[in-house]
């Protein structure tokens, strides 16, 4: 777990403005998080460390570099799959989601998230 | 759009570049992938609150000078530009808000930065385990620290600053695990009266290591064979150090072995590198005025070989001094013979850093079953196995295993693959080399992909 440093530590007030509140989910969770926060800031501060499972053995991975590098964090934001979630700035009323596994070559069976779909590689 | 000189980066060598090459006249463009600038060393600099600009200390403050001589400067500014595409003529193609478009440059600076040097170990894949420069990331730009248990393991100056930086916030780590060798500090004590000529790191260096000794934080010395444990995420970080197993219980492990230059853009441009055996990296080979094999094409900062953030400002305005000697022949040589003197003397502490930090053998040759490549997950042991088979260099194993074909493009194995195979083969890094770097440099959509219209200007 990680949290704000004590001089941070009060929570601050509603709106977008610097330092405000944001609200947002990550597969349909309500969390909160700060302006300034990127996507991967505010999920870790909300205690998620697993992001989502490997493309190849399904294994659980999070953040590793938080600077564009390793692309570990990868999540899909809005309904768009493959985003950096380190890249991104948190923003008021975001649908992010972990994603599971490569991408989908053929059509997903009923029920199940093809992430990735659309992005090249 | 078109320019004189776009500049790629915006940390302190490209924050210095576009300063000088704008304050001279040149019409400039600068992409940084970033929000705000400062790279990652004065990340968040205008944006970060007194008391945790207090706790970073003054070597982050003096960031702020260079960001708003920038702001000052008239040099045209795209924070959130991802570069994707650079080519042969210089045509810069860049990605922000979903829309990708082209900037025409007469010169380019490259000024993408040094990324953390990749530390294949048993574990290191599980969550909560993250380079020393991730934790020191979310301290800089958004003021969190760890509130369990933190171990910081590795080598490098970064992992006792990080540490320094962690206690003064109110968080210190349970523990310090330094891999480098017993005797190492002997073998790189020739270094020490040329370090001596650079001004004030090594007393920054033995203020930190008595500040951890005061706040109670154990350092352990000469480790191996780390082996991080853990099912869904990292339990513990076990080692064995002063001829006994150690177990520390941590859910966060922050690895650290250095950092390297970002070749990607170099790569892509076909710029000449050259591998050094006292930085164990690849650097782009240059002149004087920082210009690569490339003509047009400049390198600065840390991508131009690691040197730290005042050296890359001082090669940030060589490099602007080289680019308007290229485009208008102007040459400024009093002024580029004191940046040189300037960068020998910050630049005398590395030999000293470079012999006493040089990177661990566990991650150098790493055991066959740990993971290499992260996004494929290619094991050493696999790339051993297709050396075996015939495989000369990273390019073929690309082909073999896929390793260095996921999303991260090689960033993070590329190194590691190209010590990996010149060790198995026996024969020099420089002639194993390293992946072929292609656009685009990130993922993107492929709606984005097709709207991109190349030059909209002849449109």
């Amino acid at each position: 777990m990680l949290t704000r440093i004590r001089s941070e530590a009060r929570e601050p007030g509603g709106g977008s403005e610097a330092g405000g509140t944001l609200r947002f989910t990550f597969d349909g969770r309500e969390m909160t998080g700060r302006a300034g926060d990127s996507v991967a800031a505010a999920l870790l501060a909300g205690g998620v460390l697993r992001f989502r499972d490997s493309a190849v053995a399904g294994a659980p991975r999070g953040p590793f570099c938080l600077m564009g590098v390793c692309f570990e964090c990868l999540v899909e934001i809005d309904g768009q799959g493959n985003c950096q979630a380190c890249m991104v700035p948190l923003a008021e009323g975001m649908t992010v989601r972990s994603q599971s596994g490569g991408p989908q070559v053929v059509a997903p069976a009923a029920g199940r998230r093809a992430p990735g779909q659309g992005e090249t590689t | 759009m078109r320019c004189d000189l776009a500049v790629i980066g915006a940390g302190p060598a490209g924050l210095a570049a576009a300063t000088r090459a704008a304050e001279a006249g040149l019409s400039v463009e600068l992409f940084d992938e970033q929000p705000a600038p400062g790279g990652q060393i004065y990340r968040a600099i205008e944006s970060v609150p007194a008391p945790r600009r207090e706790l970073l200390g003054p070597d982050y403050a003096a960031g702020a000078a260079l960001a708003s001589a920038f702001r000052a400067s008239g040099a045209g500014y795209h924070p959130g530009a991802l570069v994707w595409n650079v080519d042969a003529t210089l045509a810069v193609d860049f990605s922000r808000d979903g829309r990708s478009r082209q900037c025409r440059a007469r010169a380019v600076v490259v000024a993408t930065g040094a990324i953390e040097r990749p530390t294949p170990l048993p574990g290191w894949t599980l969550p909560g385990v993250t380079g020393a420069g991730a934790l020191q990331i979310l301290l800089k730009a958004q003021g969190l620290v760890p509130s369990e248990p933190v171990v910081l393991a590795g080598s490098g100056p970064l992992l006792l600053l990080l540490a320094d930086q962690l206690t003064r916030a109110g968080a210190p780590p349970k523990a310090v695990v330094e891999t480098v060798p017993r005797g190492r500090l002997l073998a790189a004590a020739k270094h020490l009266p040329a370090a001596l000529r650079a001004p004030g790191y090594l007393a920054k260096g033995l203020k930190m290591l008595r500040a951890l000794k005061a706040a109670g934080v154990p350092l352990h010395r000469g480790a191996t064979d780390l082996a991080i444990e853990g099912g869904e995420r990292a339990e513990a970080l076990s080692f064995t150090a002063g001829g006994r197993r150690h177990r520390l219980e941590a859910g966060l492990i922050a690895l650290h072995q250095g950092v390297v230059p970002n070749q990607q853009v170099t790569r892509l441009l076909r710029c000449a590198h050259r591998w050094s055996g006292s930085q164990r990296c690849f650097l782009p080979v240059l002149d004087d005025w920082c210009e690569s094999s490339v003509e047009g094409v400049f390198v600065a900062g840390d991508g131009a070989g690691i040197g730290g953030a005042a050296s890359a400002a001082l090669r940030g305005r060589l490099a602007a001094l080289g680019a308007l000697r290229r485009l208008r022949g102007d040459v400024a040589e009093d002024e580029a013979a004191g940046l040189r003197r300037d960068l020998a003397r910050d630049g005398a502490v590395r030999p000293l850093l470079e012999a006493l930090y040089a990177p661990s053998e566990q991650v150098l040759a790493p055991a066959d079953d740990t993971l290499v490549c992260r996004c494929e997950e290619v094991t050493a042991g696999q790339l051993r196995q297709s050396v075996a088979l015939g495989c000369p260099g990273p390019n073929q194993a690309k082909s073999f295993l896929r390793c260095g074909m996921g999303p991260c493009q090689g960033r993070f194995c590329g190194l590691a693959v190209t010590e990996i195979i010149a060790a198995a083969r026996g024969e020099p890094q420089q002639e194993i080399d390293y992946y072929r770097i292609r656009p685009p440099l990130k993922p993107l959509p492929l709606a984005e992909l097709a709207a991109f219209e190349a030059d909209e200007d002849a449109a």
